[in-house]
């Protein structure tokens, strides 16, 4: 995962470039809990383009960060969903929860 | 072996969530000989992890096991057993309820059962409390010459 943050616009971005399963998840958790704090961003944005594989530890983790984010008054954002992922997604109803937007794919 | 199981395998390995990973591209791998498309092997993988982290989290809550997976392909068909001698299901109709975990401290979001059952064609739960789990699961291959002769035939209409 890379960590992307704009101060200007407190936008925090992570690029997700890993399998999320439970297993990665924990580090993926870990990690994005600790920027979120420390930068309290206004936007957290999951960007999801080189995703790979994602099971059911993705919902969990979404969920999760966006309550964490909202206790510092961030809101979360996903971008990029690939086919695969998004099933997962759908499947879960987060997609009414949580926000899609658009941002460049990068390579 | 039974003979009219065209192919088999056996993979046991030990209850560790980063084996997660080489539980479900094995299976995916061995799946590959009925010529899948790529989404249903994504698919398969999917139920794969699924049930594999089960056995790992709930099965053996992260004591040491093994966890045991029986492949099968038959025909179009590919068959699974994945099981664990872990703490078993107490209430198996409860555990396939969407959103119900019994780990949400986990970040667990009890979507498991779900997934398998919408990504397979069939699933089966068989649980003894103390004793284990066993997940049965069935999905049929449509292969991908099949496919192609579709998308031909959608040509040519
Ligand atoms: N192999 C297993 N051994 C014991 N309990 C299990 C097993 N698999 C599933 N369960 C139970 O069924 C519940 C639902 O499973 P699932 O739908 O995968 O959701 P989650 O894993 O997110 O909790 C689990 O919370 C657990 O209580
Ligand atoms: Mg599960």
């Amino acid at each position: 995962m890379e960590t992307f943050f704009d101060e200007k616009n407190k936008l925090l971005i992570f690029r997700m470039n890993e399998e999320i399963d439970d297993y990665k998840v924990q580090e993926i958790r870990r990690r994005a809990d600790n920027e979120i704090q420390r930068y309290m961003p206004k936007r957290v944005i999951f960007d999801f383009d080189k995703v790979s594989f994602m099971d059911s530890a993705g919902i969990g983790l979404i969920i999760g960060r966006y309550k964490f984010a909202n206790l510092i008054g961030g809101k979360v954002e996903l971008a990029n969903l690939t086919n695969s992922v998004r099933k997962i997604f759908d499947m879960s109803g987060i997609l009414k929860l949580i926000p899609e937007t658009e941002i460049e794919q990068y390579s | 072996m039974n003979k009219s199981f065209e192919n088999e395998m056996k993979l046991e390995f030990v209850s560790k969530s980063s084996n997660e990973s080489f539980a479900r591209v094995t299976v995916a791998a061995f799946a590959a000989q009925l010529d899948p498309t790529v989404e249903e092997l994504a698919d398969i993988k999917t139920a794969v992890s699924e049930a594999v982290t089960n056995c790992i989290i709930h099965g053996y809550e992260n004591k040491i096991g093994i966890v045991k997976i029986i492949a099968k392909l038959r025909k179009q068909e590919l068959i699974l057993e994945i099981s664990d001698k872990g703490k078993g299901i107490e209430d198996i109709e409860m555990a396939k309820e969407p959103l119900y975990t019994t780990k949400p401290n986990l970040e667990r979001s009890g979507m498991g059962f779900t997934i398998m059952e919408s990504f397979m064609d069939s699933v089966e739960i068989e649980s003894i409390v103390g004793l284990g789990t066993k997940i049965k699961m069935t999905k049929k291959i449509k292969s991908v010459e099949e496919e192609n002769k579709e998308d031909f035939t959608m040509l040519t209409k």
